[in-house]
C-alpha cells in the first residue's frame, strides 16, 4: 500500500550554538551607557567580581535566526498534523490566543503592581475562574498551580489539610492501577501511603475491591473519569457515595475533560476536587513541553483550603487579593499562577460560549470513536466498552510476529504521524493509546487509519521493516541505553561532534 | 538459558554463590532476570556495612524504561560491594553469574541456605513464568 | 465553530459510516442521570473581532506607561525581538514533550544548550531541563538534599524570598523534614554566627539566596565551608539570574545545589508567570535530579542526536518512588532563555549586567547625595537596595503614582520590622532621566 501522507524533506544540518561561536560576533545592541561606569570591586566585592564566561558563544543575530529556526524543522507540531496521544489533547492552539496574551498591559504587568493598578488581570482571573467552576460543577478555582501534576498535590495537600480540620486525620490514598504515575508520585509528596485499586474486567473501578479497601484510614479515592481507557465510570455515583460515606474525599485528575464539556459535570458526580490541564482541554500551546497549568476546583467543603491570596471582588466591583485565608495550605507557586497561560485559556473559553466547548467534546468524541471503528479487527481491543475521546488498542495481535508497541510507534513516523501514547495505561500490555481531539478532520483521520492498517499488514508481511524504523526521520532510532549509561547532558569544549 | 550448579537461586531471580570463607556469600540477578530486563544501564547497590532481612530489597537495577528492585535472599551484612558496576552496568547483561556480581554478604544464619531453590528447581520456575 | 474541522455534513457521514444516527449514540457510556440539561451558563461565542476588543476591555483596567521600579523575583529587562520571532514558529510553539526523540530534535537541542548554558552561568556540573519557577526550583533543590544527605533538617534564611518560603513550607511540610528560619544580621545578609551555631550533623543543607531578597550578596565561599564541615549541603537560590553576567557562578565558590528563576534571560513578567526555574548540582548527584534532562547520543547510524534520559527517575515510571512528581518543564521558556543567552553571548551578557549595576550605583549615589532618605544595609549588591522611608510607604505612595512612578516594594507586607523600608530594582532599562526623576520625589518626602 503506498504511503500518502509523508514524503522525507529537506531539513539542513546544525551543530550546537556553542559550535557556532565566532570571536567577536555579535547579536545585541544596548544603548549607551548613561551614567557613570561602576567600580566593580567596590560594588560587588573582590571576591565576587566575574570576567566574561568562558565558553560563552558570540554569535550574530542572523546565526540565531538561522540557528533556531533550523532547529525548528527538525520538530512535529499540531500545525504540522495529528498527534493522536491519549491523555495529552493536543487540540489545535488558537492563535488570537497568543495575541491577546501578548498585549502590553498583560506582559508587562509585574506582580507587585498595587492591586488597584492591575484590575485588569485580577478580572481575567476572576472570570475565568468564574467559568471552569461553571464547566465543572464546582464552587470556587485557584489557578496557582503550574501545572497538572501540581494541581495533584495542590488538591491532596487540602483535602489533607481538610480532614485535619475534622481531627480525622487518615494515612492512605486509593489509586487504580491505570492511573497516571503523577497521581501516586503527588499523593506520596503529600505524606500519604498509596493503595492500587485493581481494575475489574471492564478497565473500571471494582465496586467489591473499593468497598474492601475504603476504610477509616482511606483520606481519598483519586481517579480519572472518564479513565484512561476512554470508558466513563459506570458506578460513578456509587463510587463517590461509598467514599463519602466513609468519610473520604474524592479527586479527579481532570486529564480527560475534552470528553465532559457541556455534557456531564464533575460537580454533579460527587467529585470533591478536580485539576484542569489548561494545556490540553482549553488549548494553550504545550510549547515542546511546557509551560502548562493546573488550576484547582473545589465544592465548598475544600474552599478554606485553597492556596493563598484568592481573587475576590468587594460590593464596589474593585479586585482584590484576599490574604486572609486561616485555613489555606500556603502556597504552591509564587505568585499567582501561570497568568499568561491563564489569559489564553480565557481567550479560548470566549471564543467558544457554552455551544462551541459542548461541540467540542462532541466531535472529540465521535472522531475517538470513527477511529476505532476503523481499526477494530486489525488491532487487538482489550476492553470492547463504548468509550469516549479516546481508545486504547495494544499491539497483542503484531506481537505475534515479533513486532512491538514501539516499532509500530517508530513506523508511524514514516507515515507522517506522531504517534499515540505508548505502553501506558499499565494494565494493558503494548497499549496504544489514541485521541485524536476535535482538532482533526475526517480526512486526517481517514490518513491515520490507512496509515495504521499498512503498519499491521507489514508487521505480518515485514516484521524487519517495523523494528529498524523509522527511515525517513531526520535521525534513525536513536540509542537511548548509551544516553542513560553515560550520560553526556551539556556541552563541553572538546565534546563529539 | 543459563542456571550454573554452583549457585542456587531465589523465586525473584538472584543467585547465590556459597564462598569458600565461613558464611559468606555472593548475590547477583540470573540470566532470566537480565533478559527480562533488558539493558541494564544503572545499578544502584547499597553501602558496605548495611544489614538486610532476607527478602528485604538491597538495591535496585535500572533499563531505560523500568526500574526493579532486588531482593537479599539471606539476612546478614554487606562486606563487599561490586566497584565495577557502576561504570560498566552492561556487565549485568553480558555475564550475570560471573563479573556482575552485585554484593558479597556475610550471612546471619547457615539455615537459611537450605530454604534457597536449587538449579532445577529454578529451571522449573522460569519454564512455569516464561509460558505465563 | 471554526476550531473544529468537521462540519455537520462531515459528522453525518462518518456516523453513517459506523452505522449510528447521532452523536446521543456514542454517550450511552455516561448515565442518563448525570447527562447535564441545556446549556452550561457562558457568555456567548465572540468572534474575532469581538475577542480582540474584550481583551483590550481586560488590558484597559491596567494601569500602564509608568516607569516601574518594582524587582523582588520578577525582573524588568529589555527583551531582544528575536525571541518572540523564534519562539512562535509552529515548530517550538506547538510541538509536544520530545518523548519520540526521532521527531523532536529541534527541542531536544534547544534544551541541551539551556541545560549548558545553565550550567556555564552558575558553574555547576549538570542542570536539568528547567522547572516551574525559582519558588517550586527551591522547594525541589531542598527535597533532594534530603534524598542525597538522608538527613531531615535545613536551615533557611528568611534573606531567601518571601513568597519561596512560603512555597517551601506548603510543599515539604508533609515529609517529615524541619525548616528553621535563619535571620539576618544588621549588614542585611543571612546571621552567619547563628548559622555556625545551629549548624548539626543532622542538617541536609542550608539554604541561602543571592542576591537575596533585600539586595546584599550573600558570602557564598564563608557558608559553603560551615555548611561542609557539618557534612551538610549549600543550597544556593538565584532570582535575578541576570546577576551572574557579572558575579561568579556559586559553583566556584563552593555550592552544591544552584537553582532559582531564570526569568531575567528574555521572559515577560506577566504578573507573575509562566516563568522558568532552573536547578543544577554536581554530577555525582544527577540520579537524584528531578525534572526531565536531555541527554547526546547517536542514532543507529551513528548521527548525533539528543534524547530524554534517565527517566527512570520519573514519575511515569516510578510512580509513588518517584523523585518527584514533576511531568513537565518550562520548554518554550527554557528556549526563550536560551535565545538570549545566545544573543547576548560572552560580551553581552556582561554588558548588561554591567548596566545594572551601573544604574543602581548612581542611584544610589544620588540618593545619599539628596540626604533625605536612608541606604538600609552597606555591602555588596546587584541591581536592588532598600532605602528607609521618613514614614510607612503607604502614606506617601500617592506622591510617586501621580508622578507615574512605581517606586519599588513596600518591604512591610514582608517584614514586619521593616514597615518603612522600600526595595527599589534599578535595571538596564531605567534611563538617567528616569532615575533623576524618582530621586526628584524622593527630595520632596
Amino acid at each position: 500500500m503506498p504511503i500518502r501522507k509523508a514524503s522525507s524533506h529537506m531539513t539542513q544540518n546544525e551543530g550546537l550554538i556553542f559550535e557556532r561561536t565566532s570571536p567577536g560576533r555579535r547579536g545585541y545592541d544596548l544603548p549607551e551607557l548613561d551614567v557613570p561606569e561602576p567600580k566593580l570591586i567596590e560594588a560587588l566585592g573582590e571576591e565576587n567580581v566575574r570576567s566574561e564566561i568562558e565558553d560563552f558563544p558570540e554569535v550574530s543575530e542572523v546565526d540565531v535566526i538561522r540557528h533556531f529556526t533550523r532547529l525548528s524543522t527538525w520538530n512535529h507540531s499540531i500545525d504540522a498534523g495529528m498527534y493522536p496521544l491519549g491523555s495529552c489533547t493536543m487540540k489545535y492552539n488558537p492563535r488570537i490566543n497568543e495575541r491577546v496574551s501578548g498585549f502590553e498591559g498583560f506582559a508587562n504587568s509585574h506582580p507587585l503592581m498595587p492591586e488597584s493598578m492591575v484590575q485588569g488581570n485580577l478580572q481575567v482571573l476572576k472570570t475565568m475562574g468564574d467559568l471552569l467552576a461553571e464547566i465543572t460543577g464546582m464552587d470556587r478555582v485557584t489557578f496557582q498551580p503550574p501545572a497538572g501534576a501540581s494541581g495533584e498535590l495542590t488538591g491532596v495537600m487540602m483535602i489533607r489539610a481538610c480532614l485535619a480540620s475534622r481531627g480525622d486525620a487518615r494515612k492512605k490514598i486509593l489509586i487504580p492501577d491505570s492511573a497516571h504515575g503523577t497521581n501516586p508520585a503527588s499523593a506520596a509528596i503529600a505524606g500519604y501511603s498509596v493503595e492500587s485499586l485493581k481494575s475489574d474486567t471492564h478497565g473500571c473501578i471494582n465496586l467489591d475491591a473499593l468497598d474492601q479497601a475504603m476504610t477509616a484510614d482511606v483520606a481519598a479515592l483519586m481517579l480519572t473519569n472518564p479513565n484512561t481507557l476512554g470508558i466513563f465510570e459506570p458506578n460513578i455515583i456509587r463510587i463517590t457515595e461509598l467514599v463519602h460515606s466513609r468519610g473520604g474525599l474524592v479527586y479527579m485528575d481532570g486529564a480527560n475533560l475534552n470528553a465532559l464539556m457541556g455534557l456531564t459535570r464533575p460537580g454533579d458526580f460527587g467529585i470533591d476536587v478536580l485539576h484542569i490541564n489548561l494545556h490540553k482541554t482549553f488549548s494553550t500551546p504545550h510549547g515542546g513541553g511546557g509551560p502548562g497549568a493546573g488550576p484547582v476546583a473545589v465544592r465548598r467543603v475544600l474552599e478554606p483550603f485553597l492556596p493563598v491570596p484568592t481573587v475576590e471582588v468587594d460590593e464596589s466591583g474593585s479586585y482584590f487579593l484576599n490574604y486572609e485565608r486561616p485555613q489555606s495550605i500556603g502556597k504552591v507557586k509564587a505568585f499567582y499562577g501561570n497568568f499568561g497561560t491563564v489569559v489564553r485559556a480565557l481567550c479560548y473559553v470566549l471564543a467558544n460560549g457554552a455551544k462551541g466547548l459542548t461541540e467540542a467534546s462532541q466531535v472529540a468524541i465521535l472522531n475517538a470513536n470513527y477511529i476505532k471503528h476503523g481499526l477494530k479487527g486489525v488491532y487487538d481491543l482489550p476492553y470492547d466498552e463504548p468509550v469516549l475521546h479516546e481508545v486504547v488498542f495494544s499491539s497483542k495481535m503484531q506481537a505475534q510476529h515479533h513486532v512491538s508497541v514501539m516499532d509500530i510507534a517508530k513506523r508511524l513516523m514514516d507515515y507522517g504521524f506522531h504517534p499515540p501514547t505508548v505502553a501506558f495505561p499499565l494494565i494493558v500490555p503494548g497499549a496504544l493509546m489514541i485521541e485524536p481531539t476535535e482538532s482533526e478532520g475526517r480526512e486526517e483521520l481517514d490518513l491515520f487509519i490507512d496509515a495504521m492498517k499498512s503498519i499491521a499488514e507489514e508487521a505480518e508481511s515485514n516484521p524487519e521493516l517495523l523494528r529498524h524504523s523509522p527511515y525517513t526521520t531526520r535521525v534513525k532510532r536513536l540509542d537511548e541505553v548509551q544516553a542513560a549509561r553515560h550520560p553526556i547532558l551539556r556541552w563541553k569544549q572538546g565534546l563529539q561532534t | 538459558m543459563k542456571f550454573p550448579e554452583d549457585c542456587l537461586y531465589t523465586r525473584q531471580h538472584e543467585w547465590v554463590r556459597v564462598l569458600a570463607e565461613k558464611e559468606t556469600v555472593l548475590v547477583g540477578i540470573t540470566d532470566y532476570a537480565q533478559k527480562e530486563l533488558g539493558d541494564v544501564v544503572f545499578v544502584e547497590l547499597p553501602k558496605v556495612g548495611d544489614t538486610f532481612d532476607t527478602n528485604e530489597p538491597f538495591g535496585n537495577v535500572e533499563s531505560v524504561k523500568a526500574v526493579s528492585e532486588v531482593f537479599c535472599p539471606l539476612a546478614g551484612e554487606v562486606i563487599e560491594i561490586n566497584p565495577d558496576l557502576s561504570n560498566s552496568p552492561e556487565l549485568v547483561n553480558s555475564d550475570p553469574y560471573g563479573d556482575a556480581w552485585f554484593i558479597k554478604l556475610k550471612i546471619s544464619s547457615a539455615e537459611e541456605i537450605k530454604d534457597l531453590l536449587k538449579p532445577d528447581e529454578y529451571a522449573e520456575l522460569v519454564a512455569e513464568e516464561s509460558a505465563e | 465553530m471554526r476550531y473544529i474541522p468537521n462540519s455537520a455534513e462531515d459528522r453525518q457521514r462518518m456516523l453513517a459510516e459506523m452505522g449510528l444516527q447521532s452523536i446521543e449514540d456514542l454517550l450511552v457510556g455516561i448515565p442518563r442521570e448525570l447527562r447535564f440539561r441545556g446549556d452550561l451558563n457562558l457568555p456567548p461565542p465572540l468572534s474575532e473581532t469581538k475577542l480582540l476588543e474584550k481583551f483590550r476591555e481586560y488590558e484597559g483596567r491596567n494601569s500602564k506607561g509608568l516607569v516601574s521600579f518594582l524587582g523582588g523575583g520578577v525582573n524588568a529587562h529589555y527583551i531582544p525581538t528575536v525571541i518572540e520571532t523564534l519562539t512562535s514558529r509552529a515548530e517550538f510553539l506547538t510541538s509536544y514533550t520530545p518523548y519520540q526523540a526521532e521527531i523532536s530534535q529541534g527541542t531536544l537541542q534547544a534544551i541541551f544548550e539551556f541545560q549548558t548554558f545553565i550550567c556555564q552561568l552558575t558553574d555547576m556540573e549538570v542542570s536539568n531541563a528547567s522547572m516551574y519557577d525559582g519558588s517550586t526550583a527551591l522547594a525541589e533543590a531542598m527535597l533532594m538534599s534530603a534524598r542525597i544527605t538522608q538527613r531531615h533538617r535545613f536551615l533557611l534564611a528568611s534573606t531567601v524570598h518571601p513568597e519561596y518560603r512560603k512555597v517551601v513550607g506548603t510543599c515539604l511540610s508533609h515529609q517529615n523534614l524541619s525548616v528553621e528560619p535563619v535571620e539576618f544580621e544588621e549588614g542585611g545578609t543571612v546571621d552567619i554566627v547563628r548559622v555556625e551555631r545551629v549548624l548539626g550533623d543532622d542538617v541536609a543543607a542550608l539554604a541561602v539566596q543571592s542576591p537575596n531578597f533585600l539586595g546584599n550578596l550573600e558570602p557564598i565561599r564563608k557558608l559553603a565551608a560551615l555548611a561542609h564541615r557539618r557534612g551538610a549541603l549549600l543550597i544556593v537560590n538565584i532570582a535575578e539570574l541576570l546577576s551572574l553576567g557579572i558575579v561568579n557562578g556559586p559553583g566556584a565558590m563552593g555550592a552544591d545545589i544552584v537553582c532559582g528563576e531564570a526569568q531575567s534571560l528574555g521572559i515577560p513578567q506577566s504578573f507573575g508567570g509562566p516563568h522558568v526555574g532552573f536547578l543544577a548540582a554536581r554530577e555525582k548527584h544527577v540520579r537524584n535530579l528531578p525534572g526531565r534532562l536531555v541527554g547526546q547520543t547517536v542514532d543507529s547510524e551513528g548521527k548525533r542526536g539528543f534524547v530524554l534520559t534517565l527517566s527512570t527517575r520519573e514519575q511515569h515510571i516510578r510512580r509513588e518512588k518517584a523523585t518527584s512528581n514533576i511531568c513537565t518543564n518550562q520548554s518554550l521558556f527554557a528556549l526563550m532563555a536560551t535565545i538570549y543567552c545566545s544573543l547576548l553571548g560572552r560580551k553581552g551578557l556582561r554588558e548588561v549586567a554591567l548596566q545594572n549595576v551601573a544604574k543602581t550605583q548612581y542611584a544610589l549615589a544620588e540618593v545619599r547625595k539628596s540626604g533625605k532618605v536612608r541606604v538600609l544595609f552597606e555591602g555588596p549588591r546587584f541591581n536592588e537596595f532598600v532605602l528607609l522611608l521618613p514614614q510607612p510607604f503607604s502614606q506617601v505612595a500617592s506622591r510617586f503614582y501621580d508622578a507615574g512612578i512605581i517606586p519599588g516594594i513596600d518591604l512591610g507586607h514582608y517584614f514586619p520590622a521593616l514597615s518603612n523600608a522600600l526595595l527599589v530594582s534599578v535595571t538596564e532599562t531605567k534611563s538617567k532621566a528616569d532615575i533623576d526623576h524618582f530621586i526628584q520625589i524622593l527630595r520632596t518626602l
